[in-house]
């Protein structure tokens, strides 16, 4: 039986197959160390008439050579180039258009797709090359040109990601997938936890899903009054909670300001060995460990099993839980238990200074909270509402109590910043390299952004409706 | 599909005109800094000028992409033709003791082959929501209710419509009925659910 809403479902369930998933792959990593050295950006935009996806790589390639004037040409081994969507460039093998416009012919590169964590996959890519020893310094490059359809026209192309036979012809839309998941989600960890007494159902989860909306805007504003001070965002917005709560409903309950918008974007990270990154720059970002993970491509598919545990976390923590089920991102889970082991982290709330994730809404951000360990499964809304991941020092138009615990989206995460997908999980990689720098004044022109002695980061892509998740620990080096 | 020499003219569209269209060369282009305007002019003439802030001059044209694929649901196929007959099958790994109510036609726990099975023809909403917006194919649908449908036996959920109902309607845990389209489309919405007799207090 599949999960239940009533306990006789779950009696019914003959037997418990999915119980857990394996150990992720190694830990014991014997490759290279691999540092990030430089990275560049284009300005997230709803369209760039002026720059086509070749363009747009070479000014984001460009912005990142300027930070590493000794590197020359020559010293780039190879590529690692990635987008999304076909569809969308209109031009298939355009990563090879990217390598030539570049002039990097004829060194190596491979094009990475991986859906919505194209970009951290991307990285990852690039973090492989280097450390297998195959290449001393990798560029890892990545657009999207999302303006050139109409906006619902780049819905059906981003639903086109589900699967054709079962899911898209429904009305495949993705803001829907996600609101079927957030219902769950506020109905595991709302209804049935502070609106338990309520006998109505109806009323009940209604009730649950007002709370929920809230606390879903208070995301919102964060994100968006994040972004005013970060110039590459599309979006900075100085919104209040009832401008998200009154904005057009798009799929119950996900408002139009909930959710990430098309862009135009470019972004570049170049990642070299130990020995190259002290030939290039005195201010080096350790990349100490990387994780990916996956799940079924289908909603309907995810198991109702057992929560995959951080060290922090306790079997009896989730003893009535049936996990993944529809609420939670099991690769994103995976990605995180991979990548935190790879780094030797064992409670991530303490140990990472900030986390640039994967918001392309509201609620996927709150139920990336708890896949991640920032805080317990059920534990995602008060997160928010304690003030966790917002920002000391940025008015947001409510208390925020406990702002500047885990700083997450201080750019303003997708929401605001924009996704053009190819180029998103590289964009974070940017931001948090300039986080541990301790350049965001530099480069955003503005110190409020800035971690106070950022000193680890997170960095998180996902894809689908959770079919394939990367996670990224980048580290600062210097005192 | 068509290729950009042709944009809007040269493929026999709309503004065909002499065999040359509009993108001969003679008639002026639209130039505008209006990024609505260009859109606009590409449906009228295919071809349009965007002036941006810097005064930069940036060709647009129109480009139409049309395919129709031959589809096949391969192994899958069953699951769709029972659809017709008014039948909702999943698969069962009997090895495993699991049912997918979405069938995979091998298990995803030991990869042996899953047998075909009928699913009982009332369910209950598992999650749910209204879609206000859509896909550009689904705009004019909206708004429509997506379901995630739980059924007595089955491990695993199926994604459906659902329909006879209105947003206010619809909880968690609330029964449904599958229905059937009287002529199939061989698509997945050829089943749907509605609330079950009762369910919804009016
Ligand atoms: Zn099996």
């Amino acid at each position: 039986m599949a999960q239940g809403s009533s306990k006789a479902g779950a009696k019914s369930r003959e037997r418990d197959v999915f119980s857990g998933t394996p150990t992720p792959s190694s830990t014991k990593r014997s490759g290279r160390r691999v540092y990030m050295v430089a990275g560049g950006v284009t300005k997230f935009a709803k369209a760039h008439p002026d720059m086509d996806f070749r363009l747009m790589c070479k000014k984001a390639f460009d912005k990142a050579r300027s930070e590493v004037p000794n590197l020359r040409m020559d010293d780039i081994d190879g590529t690692r180039i990635s987008y999304f969507s076909d569809h969308f460039s209109r031009q298939l093998k355009a990563a090879s258009m990217v390598q030539d416009f570049l002039g990097l012919n004829p060194r190596g590169s491979v094009r990475i797709e991986w859906g919505g964590a194209t970009g951290g996959e991307c990285f990852q890519a690039a973090w492989e090359a280097v450390a297998s020893g195959r290449m001393d310094t990798c560029l890892a490059v990545g657009y999207e040109t999302m303006s050139r359809v109409q906006t619902w026209k780049g819905n059906e192309f981003i639903a086109l990601a589900s699967d054709v036979n079962y899911d898209f012809p429904l009305g495949g839309f993705y803001t829907g997938y996600y609101a079927l998941m957030v219902t769950r989600h506020i109905y595991e960890y709302v209804r049935k936890t502070k609106f338990a007494n309520i006998k109505d159902e109806r009323e009940a989860q209604r009730k649950a899903t007002e709370y929920a909306s809230r606390v879903m805007a208070m995301v919102s504003v964060k994100n968006h009054r994040n972004a005013l001070n970060n110039p590459y965002a599309q979006y900075p917005k100085n919104l209040t909670l009832d401008a998200v709560l009154n904005s057009e409903m798009v799929s119950y309950p996900i408002t139009r300001e909930d959710i990430c918008t098309m862009s135009d974007g470019a972004a570049a990270t170049i990642l070299c060995t130990e020995e190259k990154a002290k030939e290039l720059t005195d201010n080096p970002i350790l990349v100490k460990g990387v994780g990916c993970g996956t799940d079924t491509m289908r909603l309907a598919d995810r198991p109702f099993g057992k929560v995959l545990l951080m060290p922090h976390e306790k079997a009896s923590d989730y003893a009535d839980l049936q996990y993944p089920g529809v609420h939670s991102f099991r690769a994103g889970r995976a990605a995180s238990i991979e990548a935190y082991r790879h780094a030797g982290i064992e409670n991530p709330n303490k140990e990472l200074s900030f986390v640039e994730l994967h918001d392309a809404y509201a609620s996927s951000e709150i139920q990336t909270y708890e896949d991640m360990g920032l805080c317990r499964y059920g534990e995602g809304y008060s997160f928010v509402e304690r003030g966790d991941p917002f920002l000391k020092g940025v008015d947001y138009g409510f208390p925020v109590p406990k702002a500047g615990t885990t700083p997450v989206n201080p750019s303003g995460g997708l929401i605001a910043c924009g996704h053009p997908v190819g180029a998103t999980g590289l964009m974070q990689a940017v931001i948090a390299y300039w986080q541990l720098q301790h350049t965001i004044g530099k480069n955003f022109g503005s110190e409020k952004l800035q971690i106070p002695n950022a000193k680890r980061g997170a960095i998180h892509s996902h894809a689908g409706t959770g079919s394939s998740v990367t996670v990224s620990i980048l580290e600062r080096v210097r005192p | 599909m068509s290729t950009p020499g042709s944009a809007k003219g040269a493929s026999g569209t709309k503004n065909n005109e002499g065999g040359k269209g509009k993108m001969g060369g003679k008639k002026e282009l639209k130039r505008t800094s209006k990024f609505t305007e260009v859109q606009e002019a590409l449906g009228k003439d295919g071809a349009a000028i965007f002036v941006d802030k810097k005064g930069t001059q940036n060709l647009y044209i129109d480009y139409p992409y049309h395919v129709n694929y031959i589809h096949s649901y391969a192994q899958d196929s069953p699951f769709f033709l029972g659809l017709a007959e008014g039948r909702l099958r999943g698969t069962r790994c009997e090895g495993c003791k699991y049912t997918y109510a979405t069938p995979r036609t091998y298990c995803q726990f030991c990869g042996e082959e899953a047998k075909w099975v009928d699913l009982p023809l009332v369910g209950k909403v598992h999650s749910w929501t209204t879609c206000h917006y859509g896909s550009e194919a689904f705009l004019k649908e909206t708004p429509y209710n997506l379901v995630i449908v739980e059924f007595e036996g089955a491990n695993s959920v199926l994604l459906s419509r659902l329909k006879g109902c209105t947003e206010q309607d619809i909880y968690v845990g609330m029964p449904l009925v599958a229905k059937f389209a009287a002529e199939p489309k061989y698509l997945i919405t050829d089943v749907w659910f509605e609330p079950a007799p009762g369910a919804v207090k009016r």
